[in-house]
């Protein structure tokens, strides 16, 4: 348990073994299209981070993993490939087993909605039993050591969730995740709520118990700097379409969409000098009617009407994720054309 | 005690307990919430103040906002002790001139209002403009606060509005009043990364533009860097370090700022130490026995630590710390060598 935050070198079996394959994946709220053509997979025992604005359709992403859209919400298009088979084409039943077993999820905001009227264990034990025969006693048992795992006193299993502090709670739920030994979790922002300490030894821990448990992460969150140390690899997430994917050290270091370098120069900085910084100017779209071409053309600092033709196509043609070097994608016309 | 303009806010030994536990739990315990805080808020001036949550931020900017009564110690407005300044005209001047902003822009204002309500409220209450002006000064607030055009605002209800824009008019009602002295409590936590250095560079350009004095509460230090001028470290009811923003971010003196650093995502910072990961701030101020306050977390800790309560100790120049292997105090350091019994700090 003492894998440095700082290794982040993509495991070679994430490279070999693909868990998750998302291919063109369109999902729709009514008119909103909020995930549009997606393609992105996650390996097996990969971290990948997911970044972007509120907005963007980072956690439609997740609930079309976890298979739990629910109307109006509907999947319009492309597949979700669970180790080669297409979950969109399964039972209700064959979903049932997937969900917690192959595949689990912290919610966002999930430390708030543990049941404040029933002990931590008995939450436990009536997730565990309704995905597999498990005695009460034997749940139990497994409890306690998920809650070691994470780091909280197994004895706090007698506990009520108003009894622990929310750094607690999001432990509590990240053990919960884990119960049923899933070979992927899907993070919705769990630290989201919570301050810079707890959000580190949260991370931390998530790090240990991954190298020791093996399983893969999709970690979901609106602040990139949380990714660059934390990820393997990171997808960029914009207005329903991932924009850019490299791997961390990549992505921190040679990023090249203007989202993602808007991103970066978001968040202050402890080190070097300190100057002005200015944001992204505008929100994101509203997706019932993207701009045309590239959906960040209104935001961004290179599409002025200079360069007549580079402005046309940002103005009417999508750009595509393209590969620029190896393991590092990027859609954007100007990276294109310059190479 | 003579009025000092260039800092209009100044507490001094300021302190507020509560009973420990909820309900049925509560028992004789006190929580030290605050306590004996001594700081001034100076004009055109960012203090912000820093610490996890649990350590007393929210409570500072209460008893400043008036929001509670001190247990003991006193809070000066242009050097009137304002502590016991009960009646209804007195507390709404102090209002009108410490505002505050909270966390949450969304439960801050009222759904069914308009912009136009939230903002001319207070422009009422503290009489600021004449009927006929009320236009005028709602548009020049909202364009105050980068919501332009602002016409297209005012009729608006806050959930047509994103939550940068929500905290903005928010902002925007705090200032209605011209206050003095802006109080905001996590004002950009709730918020997207990428709205929050908007929300960061509108408090620079009001300390800048109107001179106020700022106090700002955040667990984020990388932003606190961003803006402020002075630091407060807050740990258990306690400061437990002080100084100028670049001096306490770049070379802190306690360990426990060395903690909060260690834990801020810092793509810049390169290979980092692992974090201990150990517990007690909750109970840390609660019936607080003789001792350092953050003893059972600390890498550093020497025996007297847990017998003598370390002082503010001004270790540097204008750089204090309340730690007694870091900023001993000259009788701790003669008494128990302790300078020469710790390695050297790394940073
Ligand atoms: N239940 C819903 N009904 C209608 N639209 C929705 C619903 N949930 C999300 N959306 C829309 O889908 C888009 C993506 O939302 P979401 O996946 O939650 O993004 P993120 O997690 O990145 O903030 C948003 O623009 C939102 O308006
Ligand atoms: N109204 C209250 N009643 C009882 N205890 C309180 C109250 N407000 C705060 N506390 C306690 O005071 C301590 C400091 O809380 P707070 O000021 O909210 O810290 P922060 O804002 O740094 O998170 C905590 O232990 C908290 O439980
Ligand atoms: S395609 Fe053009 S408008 Fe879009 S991100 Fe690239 S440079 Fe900006
Ligand atoms: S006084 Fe002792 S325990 Fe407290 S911070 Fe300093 S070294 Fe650590
Ligand atoms: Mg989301
Ligand atoms: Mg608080």
């Amino acid at each position: 348990m003492t894998a440095a935050m700082t290794e982040s070198q993509p495991s070679m079996a994430a490279q070999q073994d693909t868990l998750i394959r998302l291919q063109n994946l369109t999902v729709a709220y009514g008119d909103v299209v909020a995930v549009d053509g997606v393609d992105l997979t996650i390996g097996a025992g990969e971290i990948l981070g997911l970044a972007g604005e509120s907005g963007c359709g980072k956690t439609t992403v997740a609930n079309s993993i976890m298979h739990i859209l629910r109307p109006p919400a509907r999947i319009a298009g492309g597949g979700i490939l669970f180790r080669g088979d297409d979950l969109t084409a399964q039972s209700a039943e064959e979903l049932r087993r997937h969900r917690w077993r192959n595949v689990s999820m912290v919610f966002q905001s999930a430390m708030n909605s543990l049941n404040p009227v029933m002990r931590v264990g008995d939450q436990f034990v009536d997730m565990m039993r309704a995905h597999e025969r498990i005695s009460k006693s034997g749940a139990l048992d497994r409890a306690g050591e998920l809650l070691d795992l994470v780091g909280i006193d197994r004895r706090r299993i007698r506990a009520y969730p108003h009894e622990l502090s929310g750094g607690m709670r999001q432990r509590v739920i990240i053990a919960m995740a884990l119960a049923l030994r899933p070979e992927l979790v899907l993070m919705d922002e769990p630290t989201t709520a919570l301050d810079v300490v707890v959000q580190r030894e949260i991370l931390q821990q998530i790090r240990d118990l991954q190298a020791e448990l093996g399983f893969a992460v999709l970690f979901i969150t609106h602040d990139l700097s949380l990714l660059f140390e934390f990820a393997h690899r990171i997808a960029i997430m914009y207005a329903g379409e991932i924009v850019e994917e490299a791997p961390a050290a990549r992505l921190r270091d040679e990023a090249r969409h203007p989202y993602t370098l808007g991103l970066i120069r978001s968040f202050p900085s402890l080190t070097g000098p300190r100057e002005r910084m200015t944001g992204i100017p505008g929100s994101p779209p509203d997706l019932s009617s993207p701009p045309h071409g590239c959906r960040f053309h209104p935001r961004c600092p290179h599409c002025t009407a200079d360069d007549t033709a580079l402005y046309r196509l940002q103005t009417t043609v999508r750009p595509v994720l393209r590969d620029i070097a190896p393991a590092h994608r990027v859609a954007c016309h100007l990276v294109e054309q310059r190479g | 005690m003579t009025a000092s303009i260039s800092a209009p806010v100044e507490v001094r030994g300021l302190t507020k307990h509560f009973a420990a536990g909820t309900g049925l739990l509560r028992n004789r315990s006190r929580v030290h919430a605050v306590d004996d805080l001594t700081f001034a808020l100076r004009a055109g001036t960012i203090t912000a103040l820093v610490g996890e949550s649990g350590s007393g931020k929210s409570t500072v900017a209460r008893l400043l906002a008036r929001l509670y009564d001190p247990t003991s110690g006193s809070v000066l407005f242009e050097g009137n002790d304002v502590t016991s300044e009960r009646s209804r005209e007195d507390v709404l001047r102090y209002r009108s001139r410490v505002q505050m902003i909270f966390q949450d822009p969304f439960g801050s204002l009222n759904p069914v209002k308009t912009i136009r309500h939230h903002l001319s409220r207070p422009l009422r209450i503290h009489e600021r403009v004449p009927r006929s002006g009320m236009d005028a000064r709602l548009c020049e607030l909202l364009v105050t606060v980068g919501l332009v055009p602002p016409e297209k605002f005012l009729e608006k209800f806050p959930h047509e509005l994103s939550g940068g824009q929500r905290q903005r008019v928010a902002i925007a009602r705090a200032l209605a009043a011209e206050p003095t002295v802006l109080i905001a409590d996590e004002p950009t936590s709730m918020l997207d990364v990428s709205i929050r250095v908007g929300i960061l560079n509108l408090m620079l350009e009001l300390k800048e533009r109107e001179r106020l004095a700022f106090l700002y509460v955040t667990h984020d230090l990388a932003s606190a860097r961003y803006v402020a001028d002075i630091v407060l470290v807050m740990y258990a009811g306690q400061i437990v370090e002080q100084g100028p923003a670049e001096r306490v971010l770049q070379r802190p003196l306690h360990p426990y700022t060395r903690l909060l650093l260690a834990s801020v995502p810092d793509p810049a910072a390169g290979a980092r130490e692992r974090i201990e990961v150990r517990k007690g701030l909750a109970s840390a101020a609660v019936d607080p026995p003789a001792g350092c306050r953050f003893v059972e977390r600390c890498p550093l800790r020497v025996g007297i630590c847990s017998e003598v309560t370390p002082e503010l100790v001004a270790a540097r120049p204008g750089h204090s710390a309340r730690c007694h292997v870091t900023a001993p105090s000259p009788a701790i350091r003669e008494d128990n060598h302790v300078e020469s019994a710790h390695p050297a700090l790394p940073r």
